[in-house]
């Protein structure tokens, strides 16, 4: 059993090495960059590292590679009619469980 | 004849009337002297209340930011639910303690980090260790932070910088960066109060519920996390082509670290490196060869907000 006496220093160190990532740009870095350049590339950021870390990750996040790309796909089609997040995410969950059972019934 | 000369006759300057003319002059001055008087009280009063109506309107606007932040971020926070629900389950059959588990989520609020720092703690590694492997699978943070300061009041004081800095994951640093003006400190703060709570009780309720369920559902939990990624970058892609070809350069360069040969070594320790390098890269391409407009940044805040 791992409790807060046997790895206080541990849960210590995450915690402390994520807000420094975190708060280090924030703290330091008060003025606005008028470079075209490097503003485009901060628009293009949020979309590349989403994308970056869904793909292919995506479809290894479930019980099998099947209903990975089964759910994978549900999300695409769902996401592309604007559904929203929360609806998106059940959505997939629910297919990678049927068709978890579905490919059980062979 | 007579009337004629009593006209003319030049008034006459009797002491009587002369008080009487005296008298008047001075309560003419008192009158004006009040009438400004009046005046003035009236224009401070008129003073006082725009500057009361003013700080009104400024805290409910702020309020409003609030209440909108706490509406955009709402649907992020029931989607942290069945992530934080997985989290909760794997650190309890890991061994941890449920408390110790919450405790993790709540100072941490990183998904991939935890899931990386639970394996490492379980597995006993060294302190240098976990604080490296944290950097590494959490360093995507640093980038977001930074390009959320091109979002930010340059004159923000650094208290609200230090708590505005704890909110900075995936999905709010996403729907932040795509607000149509500069981000405020209210409608951050209320952006990231509705994932805080779902993120803690979602591990809460994982942790204590860790065997309740069916664990076919259990293992399928984990694509919730990718799909809420999926969700919040496919509507944008459909306006503006610019992003759909970002977010192939993007998919296309994680898959080469995932399946090439030699290459795929680099995407070892929980995939941080690879991770940096396929983000910034693609960034980098499309800023270089796509042209961005301030409209489609606004097009797409609208977009996601919808």
């Amino acid at each position: 059993m791992i409790t807060f006496t046997s790895a206080g220093i541990m849960l210590a160190v995450m915690a402390l090495t994520t807000y420094c990532i975190r708060v280090t740009p924030m703290a330091l870095f008060h003025r606005k960059l008028e470079n075209q350049w490097f503003k485009d590339f901060m628009f293009y950021i949020p979309f590349c590292v989403l994308a970056a870390m869904t793909f292919p990750d995506v479809l290894y996040s479930t019980k099998s590679l099947t209903s990975g790309i089964v759910a994978t796909a549900v999300a695409l089609i769902m996401s592309w009619r604007r559904r929203d997040l929360l609806v998106v995410a059940i959505g997939a969950v629910l297919a990678a469980v049927l068709t978890e059972y579905f490919l059980m019934l062979f | 004849m007579l009337e004629i000369v009593k006209r003319h006759k030049k008034p006459t300057s009797s002491r009587k009337h002369r008080r009487k003319v005296t008298m008047r002059a001075i309560r003419w001055k008192q009158d004006s002297f009040n009438r400004n008087l009046k005046k003035q009280v009236r224009d401070l009063a008129v003073v006082r209340h725009l500057t009361r109506y003013n700080a009104m309107k400024r805290k409910a606007s702020q309020s409003n930011e609030f209440v909108r932040g706490l509406m955009t971020g709402k649907s992020i926070g029931l989607g942290y639910v069945p992530v934080s629900f997985t989290f909760g389950l794997v650190a309890v059959q890991m061994g941890f303690d449920p408390w110790v588990a919450v405790f993790i989520s709540l100072t941490n609020l990183a998904s991939a980090g935890q899931f990386a720092g639970i394996r490492m703690i379980s597995g006993g590694a060294a302190a240098i260790e976990l604080a490296m492997t944290t950097i590494v699978v959490n360093i995507r943070y640093f980038l977001m932070s930074l390009s959320l300061t091109q979002k930010i009041d340059t004159k923000m004081p650094i208290w609200k910088r230090c708590i505005m800095a704890f909110g900075v994951t995936d999905e709010i640093f996403a729907l932040a960066a795509m607000e149509k003006k500069d981000v405020s400190f209210p409608f951050f703060g209320g952006l990231m109060t509705c994932p805080i709570v779902g993120w803690t009780l979602g591990t809460f309720l994982g942790a204590f519920a860790a065997g309740l369920m069916p664990p076919m559902v259990q293992a399928c939990m984990g694509i919730a996390l990718y799909c809420m990624f999926i969700a919040i970058i496919i509507p944008p892609s459909r306006t503006n082509k610019d992003i759909t070809y970002a977010i192939l350069i993007a998919s296309a360069l994680s898959c080469l670290f995932k399946y090439v040969p030699f290459i795929n070594k680099i995407s070892q320790n929980g995939g941080g490196w690879s991770l940096i390098v396929s983000a910034i890269g693609a960034a980098a391409i499309c800023a270089t060869f796509f042209k961005t407009k301030e409209q489609t940044e606004t097009e797409t805040g609208k977009e996601v907000l919808q």
